[in-house]
């Protein structure tokens, strides 16, 4: 028996083993990465800065957003979603390659790590990606005089803690499907298209019909947009209710992890 | 068997209604090289999976390294290689960076492992390809380094799932150059194959499977001398004639087997009986004498081909 074999700091720090083999594998495509992360908010901030904004307050002052300028009003909004959609790259593409077009799960798992540790890895690596995407963007939004260095630096935790949630769910759905074609279909256009429009993001969600706005309860960027309107500029939320933000999305990063975790080892020991 | 290193009772696994192992037994002992030989879907993949203490089985009892692998899974995963039947190598990194990330998952140190790479290099022949991507490489190296990947903890024992499937016959025999290096250094094997001649080059003693069952177990000499004859005369007399021809052939040999191809003669004297052919009157369009072989072994056993 190989004596320098140590599986009890496998145990501890497996997890992290599989995040620094995920960082890895991304930083092969950090020009790529790097280009996605600060050329969209670029291009959004150029776009409602300079054009939808100018509009819309043109049409209605700022009335409709508590007295907020129009692009400063949808940016916590902006920086919620690249958390999500960076995290859902990371978690979906990662996790169908493992399980299916290379299986590397099953040769990490050949190996004391355990499909937990691999899901938490993936995850960790996500939140990672997340974090630099955030980062990037509150960094153009401070450039473009969007927000005030100041409390609003709590846009990056919330947004990270928005994707965060909706990540976790895509880490379990992406272990669970078997026909990743259908499976992106319906993300993209079911999912992450209407949450993204209805979310709260371009307008307040009480401006929407009643019979629309769960769909923003439901929708972890509209927590995570709220909150961040919070922190950023004031914006009149109670207490109560940024307390519900919170537990929300907390909640449903801890269900999705676990979910994610349990279909990992599931999947493995088949 | 004193002191198996692997040991299944009653070993069943079943996919829904589907069972894919049926109640197999089988020791592996220390220093072994021990051999699955059987068809596609005989079930020796799904045993390699029990066996490399990931997969979860029905029923029947397994131990490995004397502990059971549902119990103890990281702890016996610690001291296995597996080579599975597709690479699964992160076609992203570099050869290097494959080995190195890999042995981390061991909790081996830096140190160990940057020194072990050197050697696994070496074994495996990829010294001028250590920064290259692995997308880069052939499908020979690809499997050679997946090999090496499976040695960086200096594993008690190797799993090899179809180790030369998909290779041209020139990788195959540095493949099999490779394993039996190891098998010399005392290295325990497990190996999977369809390949008769992978099984009688490379196994001390193998089980025959097929439809999820162990058909027979011994050396390959020792299953060759039980279940056929010493030699076997190949006579083709075209595809539509065979048939016709047949029944006079039963007559004069141990057994026969008629393939839609040719017939296969078992017998202890080749030549012999090719001559005795001829005398009748009748004349094959091709003819081959050779030494009883695996095939034959598992045609015996199932009347059929290892490879259809």
């Amino acid at each position: 028996m190989n004596a320098g074999i140590d599986v009890p700091t496998v145990e501890r720090f497996g997890a992290l083993y599989i995040a620094s083999a995920r960082l890895k594998s991304m930083s092969k495509w950090r020009t790529i990465i790097a280009a996605v992360d600060i050329g969209n908010p670029l291009f959004y901030l150029i776009a409602v800065g300079i054009g939808i904004g100018v509009m819309v307050e043109q049409g209605s002052g700022t009335s409709g957003t508590n007295g907020i300028k129009y692009i400063a009003f949808i940016a916590p909004a902006l920086l919620a979603n690249t958390a999500i959609t960076g995290i859902m790259d990371e978690t979906v593409f990662p996790t169908i390659e493992g399980f299916k077009w290379r299986k590397l799960f099953f040769a990490q798992n050949s190996t004391p790590i355990t499909g937990r540790q691999i899901a938490i890895g993936v995850y960790l690596a996500a939140l990672c990606r997340a974090l630099f995407a955030v980062i990037a963007y509150y960094i153009l939004l401070l450039a473009f005089d969007v927000v005030n260095f100041g409390i609003s630096i709590l846009l990056v935790p919330i947004a990270v803690l928005g994707g965060g949630a909706f990540g976790a769910l895509m880490l379990f759905a992406a272990a669970k499907i078997e026909k990743e074609d259908q499976f992106f279909n319906i993300l993209g256009r079911l999912v992450i298209m209407p949450m993204f429009l209805f979310s709260g993001t371009f307008f307040p969600l009480t401006s929407m019909p009643v019979y629309l706005q769960p769909i923003g309860w439901i929708s972890p960027l509209w927590h995570a947009t709220e909150l961040g309107r919070e922190s950023a500029f004031d914006y009149g939320i109670s207490t109560t209710m940024v307390v519900v933000h919170l537990v929300f999305l907390s909640t449903l990063l801890v269900i999705g992890l676990g979910l994610a975790t349990r279909q990992f080892e599931r999947r493995l020991s088949k | 068997m004193s002191n198996p290193l692997i040991s299944a009772r009653g070993l069943t696994k079943k996919f829904g209604d589907f069972t894919a192992v049926n109640a197999v037994d089988f020791d592996v002992a220390k220093g072994e090289s021990f051999g699955l030989l059987g068809p596609n879907g005989a079930g020796k993949s799904t045993i390699m999976r029990v066996l490399a203490a990931t997969s979860q089985r029905t029923s029947g009892t397994v131990e490995i390294l004397g502990k059971d692998p549902e119990l103890f899974g990281p702890l016996i995963r610690a001291h296995l290689g597996v080579v599975p039947q597709q690479d699964n190598l992160d076609g992203e990194l570099t050869v290097t960076e494959n080995l190195y990330i890999y042995g981390r998952y061991f909790g081996l140190s830096k140190k160990f492992i940057r020194n072990k790479i050197e050697e696994l290099l070496e074994f495996a022949q990829l010294e001028e390809k250590r920064e290259l991507k692995v997308e880069a490489l052939s499908g020979g190296m690809k499997r050679r380094l997946t090999i090496a990947r499976g040695l960086v903890s200096e594993p008690d024992i190797l799993l090899l799932d179809e180790p030369t499937t998909g290779l041209d016959p020139q990788a195959r025999h540095i493949l099999w150059d490779r394993l039996f290096r190891l098998k010399e250094q005392g290295v325990t094997l497990v190996l999977t194959t369809h390949f008769m001649d992978e099984a009688e080059q490379l196994c001390d003693r193998l089980v025959v499977m097929d439809k999820g069952s162990i058909m027979a177990e011994g050396s390959p000499a020792s299953l060759i001398k039980q279940y056929s004859s010493k030699e076997v005369l190949e006579v083709r007399f075209g595809s539509d004639r065979n048939k016709e021809v047949a029944p006079q052939l039963a007559t004069m040999c141990e057994r026969m087997e008629t393939l839609p191809d040719r017939i296969l003669m078992y017998t202890e004297d080749g030549e012999k009986l090719l001559e005795k052919i001829t005398h009748a009157g009748m004349h094959a369009t091709t003819s081959l004498v050779r030494r009883s072989s695996l095939e034959d072994v598992f045609l015996r056993l199932t009347g059929r081909t290892l490879i259809e």
